[in-house]
């Protein structure tokens, strides 16, 4: 299954940054085309695209060229598997101290 | 847990690490204790349905807790903690290990370092963990072995997500 080659821990890298979620964002409605991405941005073209190029090695986005036209698109499967692996470790520390406040209560009671 | 303890998860460190807060309605000693004697951590440490079995407890600068987390259905996880730095009842750094039931570690498994805090907050006490991977590669080969086949969740907490990484 694709799921255990997705780099997480680089999609949580690529995530870390504003410019890079707000692509992923724009991303989650629909393909766009370069220009179409960078366009929001008051950035230089080359420092937007090492934002993509991060994105693209995370494998957090794919793109095609058709022509003369380069098309970014969300890979779903990358982040939802960021995202069930951040749940769950989340999930793993909220049980645990949940644990801990009971075993507090009743030390403090003694 | 009362509604208004704090509690928060994050990715932090550019996706190296995860730090997580946490309030605890007791005392720091009695924190602190909770955090360091086999006998108590034994009755919170895994959570639940599994439940937590120290075989050796160290709590000393170069000495280690080795535990097993059991699953009801009689499956073991065993890992340990080697203590680094312990400063009473402020803090302490330990290196974390998938190990056998010997206590060896796994040497293919990246091991991540944690920071851990305790702040007096009043009357309670505020506890900050930070786990530290030496790269996102480190963290990407965690979590390909807890991966799970089989995606199940959906887009919908996308926003609720990158919000708590920003």
């Amino acid at each position: 299954m694709a799921s255990q080659s997705i780099a997480v821990g680089l999609v949580f890298h690529a995530l870390a940054d504003p410019t890079r979620r707000a692509v992923v964002q724009r991303l989650g409605k629909g393909e766009a085309t370069v220009s179409e991405l960078a366009e929001p941005f008051d950035m230089a073209l080359p420092s937007f695209l090492k934002h993509l190029s991060v994105l693209e090695k995370s494998h957090l986005i794919a793109s095609q060229k058709r022509g003369r036209v380069r098309t970014c698109a969300l890979q779903r499967d990358s982040l939802m598997a960021a995202e069930r692996w951040f749940t769950e470790q989340r999930a793993v520390w909220q049980n645990r101290y949940d644990n801990l406040d009971g075993l507090l209560a009743k030390l403090s009671g003694e | 847990m009362t509604a208004d303890l704090r509690f928060e998860f994050l990715v932090t460190n550019e996706g190296r690490a995860l730090t997580i807060h946490r309030e605890f309605a007791a005392g720091r000693q009695l924190v602190w204790d909770c955090h360091t004697k086999a006998e108590l951590l034994d009755q919170w440490f895994a959570p639940k349905p599994l439940t937590t079995k120290t075989k050796h407890m160290d709590f000393r600068p170069g000495g280690f807790w080795h535990f097993a987390m059991l699953t009801p259905d009689g499956e073991t996880y065993w890992s340990r903690y080697d203590y680094q730095t312990i400063t009473p009842i402020d803090g302490y750094t330990t290196l974390d290990g998938f190990t056998d039931e010997s206590g060896a570690i796994n040497p293919d498994m990246p091991r991540a370092k944690l920071d851990v805090a305790f702040v007096d907050q009043k009357e309670r006490t505020l506890v900050t963990t930070v786990v530290h991977y030496a790269s996102a590669d480190d963290l990407q080969k965690v979590i390909a072995m807890g991966m799970k086949e089989g995606m199940t969740s959906t887009m919908e907490r996308l926003d609720e997500l990158l919000e708590r990484l920003g």
